[in-house]
């Protein structure tokens, strides 16, 4: 348990054949001043005159275990930089395509303008410094995750730039994002065909736990993947999936062996209670698998293969989970850890191919 | 859901009965002279606001209306023909649940939301008086009911004294709180319920429900009973690891927990996930010192309604194995709501019948002392 991860090396067997796709590789904005190129002069005189440096989101406690690869402790400029995240992301692993993810959290920014502001800020940051520079990365657009009409905005306004993959919403919201709200941005991300990514984390104020602030980050980490299912519950019960029939969402960060459970809960209760959500013709399991995917990373479920393989039969298939290393956090202790425990048909699917059909990589690319 | 439908073949017990308040005033016979004078100091009032409750601070959060698809969210068979509301009766509670199933014991844990009002003082009293209630006008009449401690969980000290004024009543089964609660469970604001329930050696029963004024999920609220119903289970899963995590399993080492009306089928994934994040991030929690799924399968019980239901019925044999804990799972009924689990056709696959037995009797009966037929009533009340 204490030997530090390698990235991928001799010990990781890559199925022949394999184009791998990572889809959660982190880009961190090291501080504010990164940002003044496209902050325009208003806020970025806002922030050299007061204390403000940005949101503050605590999602990842810099020093937690889970938070930075071991070998990476005291490193600086981790996921700082494209010259990082080649060197130690996309080399080892010898990765064709990674979307990059850059998790700022414009929720904890209740000044709309600023946070609208900030979003465009880290957008640009992240076209001109990292896309610009590196063709196997493809962006998921920030947004201001409090700002329906914002962040569709901010969504049209990017559209010309196939380089970006996926919008990102912090999982932990103010309000779940099938609730109406959100259609313009639904509608948006509907409109340009992309995918919504549903990563872990979200400073919103609201507790991380409906029974309120638990004390530790174990709990709020663990306690993570009840927000992702309730989004889920949300996007189905809302009815976003019958609204926007072409629809793909991607669950980064949250784990995945909690979905057959969500299944049997919620089609048990549909069951009773579909009466009250007429526009889910089909039972929400049904949606679940046509609209939705999740990342490896971290990977929570049993690790032997024979327990793999039953949860992955009860999740329904293999096409349901995509690769990620989710660069820099540390969930697995060996870069072999990362690979979960199946043949190689379902390993290249999972490592690239159905990330490549969720995200249209051969059609945006060629 | 009649008596035709089928006798259960093994001996039954019920660990999740729904008993209510025939009237909103059912409980002031059983309020202290100084709670009554109050009332009585309302006689300026017209006569329908001078209840005590509604009046002097039956004040709970307010603000997430989610319809229940049924009155009182109960079977639209369970209203008593003599009146009053489902399960009210015990007469007729007795025809449609007790003797229809032929069930040997059944838990009562009315839900009176004592434990979410914001006047504590009050809570105190009415978890008394509801108390009292169940021993006089339940327990008393039939030998077959045993019964929660309703106790005003968000004052620690005064739950505790409830729970030792009780707990020499052999009747009173369990301590009762609502999953849904102001702070996580395993914060300390709430020890003092756990050292009653060891000195008493009582388990603690955490119930579907409650609300701390939080929105009822961590990304918000949501639109739709559906969700409220189905999130209840990350509720569960968040009160799982905070004990966990704040080490109250050691702290209270003979303390045993009750998982009732939450389901199940989420809690290998939990195991999973806490045990690999227990992994790197121990160091924040010295006081667990052991993978958490070896804690889960020792010190937790979880009641079968509402089961999932697993998509293929053999799914559910797969989830026994996963889970681990078979000799910690105990049939419920639900009895009156509208979800009810009729015995016979509660579990999607014919189980085998050791566990069947263990299931719908034994481990109920062990977890409570109800190995052995009880007397008619019991003494010392």
């Amino acid at each position: 348990m204490t030997e530090a991860p390698a990235a991928a090396d001799a010990r990781v067997r890559l199925p022949p054949g394999t184009r791998l796709v990572d889809c959660d590789v982190h880009a961190v904005v090291p501080a504010i001043d990164a940002l003044y190129p496209w902050l325009g002069d208003h806020w970025r005189e806002v922030a050299a005159t007061t204390q403000f440096r940005g949101p503050t989101d605590t999602a990842w406690p810099p020093t937690a275990a889970t938070s930075m690869r071991p070998d990476l402790a005291g490193v600086a400029g981790v996921a700082e930089s494209v010259a990082d995240v080649r060197e130690r992301a996309l080399g080892p692993w010898q990765t064709e395509t990674a979307i990059l993810v850059c998790a700022y959290a414009t929720e904890a920014v209740k000044n709309p303008d600023a946070a609208a502001a900030l979003s465009r800020a880290v957008n640009s940051w992240v076209a001109e410094t990292w896309l610009d520079a590196e063709p196997r990365l493809r962006g998921s657009l920030v947004v201001p995750a409090l700002d329906p009409a914002a962040a569709a905005a901010e969504v049209d306004h990017w559209a010309g730039d196939a380089r970006f993959a996926q919008v990102v919403l912090p999982v932990r919201s103010m309000t779940p994002y099938g609730n109406r709200l959100w259609w313009p941005l639904l509608d948006a991300v509907a409109r340009h065909g992309l995918v919504l990514c549903l990563h872990a984390g979200g400073a919103t104020g609201n507790p991380p736990t409906s029974i309120g602030w638990p004390t530790t980050y174990l709990e709020e980490y663990v306690d993570m993947a009840s927000a992702f299912q309730a989004q889920l519950m949300s996007l189905v019960a809302e009815g976003a999936f019958s609204r926007y029939p072409d629809l793909r969402v991607l669950c980064a960060e949250g784990g995945f062996a909690w979905l057959p459970s969500l299944m049997w809960r919620f089609d048990r209760l549909w069951r009773g209670l579909r009466r009250e959500i007429p526009w889910t013709t089909q039972r929400p399991t049904a949606y679940l698998r046509e609209h939705v995917r999740l990342t490896t990373q971290p990977f929570d479920g049993p690790a032997d293969a024979a327990g793999f393989a039953r949860l992955l039969d009860q999740i329904g298939s293999a096409e349901m989970l995509c690769f990620s290393t989710d660069y820099p956090h540390w969930q697995y202790d060996q870069a072999a850890d990362a690979l979960p425990p199946v043949g190689d048909d379902d390993l290249r699917r999972i490592l690239g191919d159905n990330a490549r059909a969720l995200y249209g990589l051969e059609r945006r690319t060629r | 859901m009649t008596a035709a439908a089928g006798r259960a073949p093994t001996p039954l017990i019920d660990c999740d009965v729904h008993n209510a308040l025939p009237a909103d005033d059912a409980l002031h016979p059983y309020m202290p002279a100084e709670w009554r004078e109050r009332r009585d100091g309302l006689s300026y009032l017209p006569a329908q606001f001078r209840n005590v409750r509604e009046n002097l601070g039956d004040r709970s959060y307010i603000g997430a209306e989610y319809p229940r698809p049924t009155p009182r969210a109960s079977r639209v068979d369970a209203w008593p023909p003599g009146g009053g509301p489902p399960a009210s009766d015990l007469a007729f509670t007795r025809a449609q649940l007790l003797d229809a199933w032929n069930i040997r014991y059944a838990v009562l844990n009315p839900l009176l939301g004592i434990g979410e009002m914001l006047n504590l003082e009050l809570a105190g009293v009415l978890a008394r008086a509801a108390n009292d209630w169940l021993a006089a006008e339940w327990l008393d009449r039939d030998p077959r009911l045993r019964a929660s401690i309703i106790v005003p969980y968000e004052d620690g000290p005064a739950a505790a004294r409830e729970i030792d004024r009780l707990g020499g009543d052999p009747r009173f089964v369990q301590v009762l709180v609502l999953s849904r609660m102001i702070e996580p469970m395993g914060r300390r604001r709430y020890w003092p319920i756990y050292e009653a329930c060891e000195r008493n050696g009582l388990p603690l029963a955490v119930h579907n429900g409650g609300w701390g004024g939080h929105p009822i999920t961590p990304a918000g609220y949501p639109s739709y009973y559906i969700e409220d119903a189905a999130a209840m289970a990350g509720a569960f899963q968040a009160q799982v690891t905070s004990l966990l995590c704040e080490g109250v399993l050691q702290r209270f080492p003979t303390l045993r927990v009750v998982l009732i009306e939450g389901g199940f089928a989420w809690l290998p994934a939990l195991m999973w996930r806490l045990d690999r994040a227990w992994r790197k991030l121990r160091a924040e929690v010295p006081a667990l010192d052991r993978p958490p799924s070896e804690l889960v399968r020792e010190r937790f019980w979880v009641s079968t309604q509402p089961m999932e239901e697993p998509e293929r019925p053999e799914q559910f044999a797969e989830l026994l194995e996963q889970l681990g804990m078979t000799e910690h799972i105990m049939f419920s009924t639900d009895y009156p709501h509208w979800d009810f689990d009729a015995p016979a056709q509660a579990f999607p696959i014919r189980l085998p019948p050791d566990i069947a037995r263990r299931i719908q009797h034994d481990n109920a009966a062990d977890l409570y002392g109800l190995g052995m037929p009880a007397a008619a009533t019991a003494t010392g009340r």
